[in-house]
């Protein structure tokens, strides 16, 4: 025997999706199954190597005899259930999110498929009114329950505040992080187990922070690059990216990706290298690669500028001692 | 590893070394895994640990074999893989005989219920791994300081099953492959022997040529090769001796005195300053088609994905145009086609086509054909009924302490380790602006530290019988009183190997790189 024992489990469940029947493993969840039959779900704070948190509800479904709507990231699928993904209450909740999310956080960077969404959904998070003034530097950062100002009515009240550049490796910006979970996920039990950020703040003020708000350098952060692997709008970056975007010499279509494997320890873990220019620009790991479920270390997400740190390359010829060696060792 | 019970860390810091892989370890612990430590220092990795065995430098063998005495004390040996599978059990037996719990106690530093429970939670375990990393093996003992594991492991059958095996880890990320593909003196790839007249008879025909009868010296050898004076010319590829040897100074004179020094690097290392000729070479983890081999014997393909920067060209670029340029034309073959010239003639990569490394995202050996699906650990033969192939001996073996003693003029214990965030000798991890990083110091306990008047950063000098440096202190709470440490990252500011001892373990030539005796002097005050 050189495989792991499965265990074989014949049954399966039986529920309708949109009207379709379907049959899913025991504990599938309602996600999994609307994946399984192509139905596609919007999500944002879910990702197949993290639990569930289900705080960001975009993902909500209608389930018959249900009062509310559920999660379809962590409700597991039950045997008769009627789902459906796409009725009038769905689409309402979904755009109202998108609208919360939209008019209260810059979501200029987020994966593109936010935005296809804010289309999909009649999304308008313009209607709330104008931006509200972004706060001081550090002053989201100190808010206590219930000291937050007066809300205005004729602005739309947002997370906005300066970027955090307080380190070589990571910038943080706040301003764009809807709260999803994921990197706290990645820091702490999920992957990492460092768990050198949290949400702190309750309500409106909450916001994800280091412990007593430090540095990052100065706290338990090890700079292993994961919270920022999983952050799906752009409020975590890597400082490299962030030079290159501020620069505007951020050119995806010019970037490709190159699979290869990790040049430090014996682990084996597969780097994505994002090259532009012929440089390193960016690494991730895939989360489909079972060594890693994407997440890597300091090393190997950070330590490749050795391979570009060239300064003045030597020009001497390999051929000329190639051609050095053709010749008889003089006597 | 998700799914051990038990999990023993012997020798390894790998939350700091092997980050990835301790992710493993954060999910079996997860699933109520018991995790052990041992190690002198109380790593990052003890500080998830369900106990800690806080063992003094070199005592490894010591602590084996009194675990092994009291798992046979208390009747916990696996009766039946031993009689099925092992060879030499009542000579080990015997050999760890004397090696009472108190024994145990005052050799190794550690508290005999520590070892009590590691013993009785290990061999009641049904799934159990026993990791370790240069801990173990960076001794003047090291072959021997391995096989007193393996030896526990054969005591309670935790080998050769899914969830329980030995798991040595490996540093870099194809020392694997490079073991496998015969970059050791006395094996071809798939370590084949060389003095085998019918496994060289076969590479001979295939490569058209004779291949020298006798295996060659390994690097430690080489040393001494050159001190005797008969190795006078050196090929160096992607390695750095004028830095990471042990006893650097002595290593040093000798490559000086050679006739001739090729290096082959991706940098003007020091030892490339030292040689004659250079050949700068491609980065091959980015720069360069290829395969490299983990520590699971997976094999999995690097690609390019950056130009080499000036004429820097890939190695086996430059091996063949060498060989050309030397009279024999073997092309520039691609990286595919040299490849499957190797598992034509290694079994155990037989089914490892680039096609297959691809699909599965690597195979582990071994893969004999095409239809094989690599193997997720070894040694499940001797399971069966009846076990195939040799049976498994127990090696007694035989406590020494380190050859670096502790005297009065040399009284506290030097070991040395790696940094989360940095690398060997710096060479790849000295151009990341780590946020995090702790640079060249000697770690010290607060308890020696308020004995010696030694505050955080103060320069001190540290002196073994090989050399004397200067460096900045730093207090470390994970270190016990008499035991100091220093990382090897940062040979331009703190020159450890100056220390360290060039005595070596003669079965496999690892150095004692973790026992050197030191003392530990304040500078004096600066006068007027």
């Amino acid at each position: 025997m050189t495989q792991p024992e499965t265990t074989e489990t014949a049954n399966t469940v039986s529920l309708t999706i949109d009207g379709s029947p379907v049959e899913v493993r025991p504990d599938a969840t309602l996600l999994e199954a609307c994946r399984q039959m192509g139905t596609e779900v919007p999500t944002l704070c879910y990702l197949e190597t993290l639990t569930p948190v289900n705080v960001c509800r975009i993902c909500v479904v209608e389930v018959e005899r249900n009062r509310t709507l559920v999660p379809a990231c962590s409700r597991i699928a039950e045997e008769g259930m009627v789902v459906k993904t796409d009725s009038e209450r769905v689409r309402h909740s979904r755009k109202m999110i998108l609208e919360f999310l939209g008019s209260s956080v810059d979501l200029s960077a987020a994966e593109d498929e936010v935005g296809e969404w804010m289309e999909q959904y009649q999304a308008d998070p313009a209607r709330y009114g104008p931006q509200s003034e972004p706060t001081a530097a550090g002053e989201r950062g100190r808010r206590h329950p219930g000291h937050h100002g007066e809300v205005n009515g004729r602005t739309a009240e947002g997370v906005h505040q300066p970027t955090k550049v307080d380190n070589t490796l990571y910038v943080r910006d706040y301003s764009r992080c809807i709260l999803c979970y994921k990197c706290v996920e990645a820091c702490g039990i999920d992957a990492q187990g460092t768990y050198a950020i949290a949400v702190a703040g309750r309500g409106f003020d909450a916001r994800i922070s280091t412990e007593m708000d430090l540095p990052l350098g100065d706290g338990a952060c090890v700079f292993c690059g994961n919270c920022i692997g999983v952050c799906p709008t752009g409020a975590l970056m890597f400082r490299s990216e962030w030079e290159l975007r501020r620069a505007e010499l951020w050119d995806p279509d010019a970037q490709s990706v190159t699979r290869t494997v990790c040049s430090y320890c014996g682990v084996g873990c597969n780097l994505e290298l994002h090259t532009q220019d012929n440089r390193i620009v960016k690494v991730t790991s895939p989360q489909d690669h079972d060594v890693t479920s994407g997440h890597l270390c300091i090393k190997g997400r950070f330590g490749y500028d050795y391979v570009q740190n060239l300064g003045d390359v030597d020009r001497s010829s390999i051929d000329e001692v190639l051609a050095a060696a053709r010749r008889p060792a003089p006597e | 590893m998700d799914d051990a019970e038990v999990v023993i860390l012997w020798g390894s810091n790998a939350r700091a070394a092997h980050p990835i892989f301790f992710h493993r370890i954060i999910r079996a612990v997860r699933r109520g895994a018991t995790l052990f430590c041992v190690d002198p220092r109380r790593s990052e990795s003890s500080e998830w640990a369900d106990l800690w065995l806080g063992i003094d430098v070199g005592s490894d063998i010591a602590l084996s074999n009194a675990v092994a005495r009291e798992i046979l004390a208390n009747g916990l040996e696996n009766r039946e893989f031993i009689e099925r599978a092992t060879l030499h059990f009542g000579e080990y037996a015997q050999s760890v005989e004397e090696w009472t719990l108190e024994r145990g106690e005052e050799v190794t530093g550690v508290p005999a219920a520590a070892i009590r429970s590691l013993a009785h939670t290990y061999a009641k375990a049904d799934r159990a791994q026993l990791c370790w990393t240069l801990g173990i093996t960076e001794h003047h003992n090291a072959t021997d300081n391995v096989l007193a594991l393996i030896n526990l492991a054969l005591l309670c059958g935790h080998v050769g099953r899914y969830g329980s095996g030995l798991v040595p880890l490996r540093g870099q990320n194809n020392v694997q492959g490079g073991g496998d593909m015969g970059a050791i003196p006395n094996k071809f790839p798939g370590f084949q022997d060389v003095e085998s007249d019918e496994i060289r008879g076969r590479f001979e025909a295939a490569w058209k040529a004779s291949v020298p009868p006798r295996k060659g010296l390994h690097l430690t050898q080489m040393f001494e090769a050159m001190e005797e004076g008969h190795l006078r010319g050196l090929y160096v590829i992607g390695e750095n001796p004028a830095e990471s040897e042990a006893d650097v100074n002595r290593a040093r004179g000798l490559l000086e005195g050679l006739d001739f020094i090729v290096a082959q690097d991706i940098f003007l290392t020091r030892t490339a300053q030292m040689a004659d000729v250079v050949f700068p070479a491609a980065a091959d983890w980015c720069e360069a088609e290829g395969t490299v081999t983990s520590s699971e014997r997976r094999v999995q393909r690097v690609r390019p994905a950056l130009r080499p920067p000036g004429e820097a060209r890939t190695d086996s670029h430059i091996i063949c145009s060498l060989a050309t340029a030397m009279g024999h034309d073997w092309g520039l073959p691609a990286a595919e086609e040299v490849w499957d010239e190797m598992r034509s003639l290694s079994p155990m990569h037989g089914g490892m086509s680039y096609r297959r490394l691809e699909e599965n995202g690597g195979l582990q050996w071994p893969c004999y054909d095409e239809d094989h699906p690599g193997e997720l650990f070894l040694h499940s033969r001797l399971w069966a009924d009846p076990p195939g192939g040799p049976l498994a001996p127990f090696t007694p073996v035989e406590w020494v302490p380190p050859v670096d003693r502790l005297t009065e003029d040399y009284p506290v214990r030097l070991t040395t380790g790696r940094h989360l965030d940095s690398y060997n000798t710096g060479v790849q991890s000295g151009s990341l602006k780590s946020p995090i990083r702790i640079g060249g110091t000697i770690d010290i306990s607060p308890e020696d530290c308020s004995e010696w008047g030694v505050s955080e950063g103060e320069e001190v000098r540290v002196t073994s019988r090989r050399g004397s440096i200067t460096v900045p202190a730093r207090v470390d709470e994970s270190l016990r009183p008499g035991l100091v440490f220093m990382s090897l990252h940062f040979p331009e500011e703190v020159d450890i190997n100056q220390l360290t001892i060039e005595a070596w373990d003669p079965k496999s030539g690892t150095a004692e790189f973790k026992a050197t005796a030191v003392r530990v002097e304040k500078m004096p005050a600066p006068v007027g």
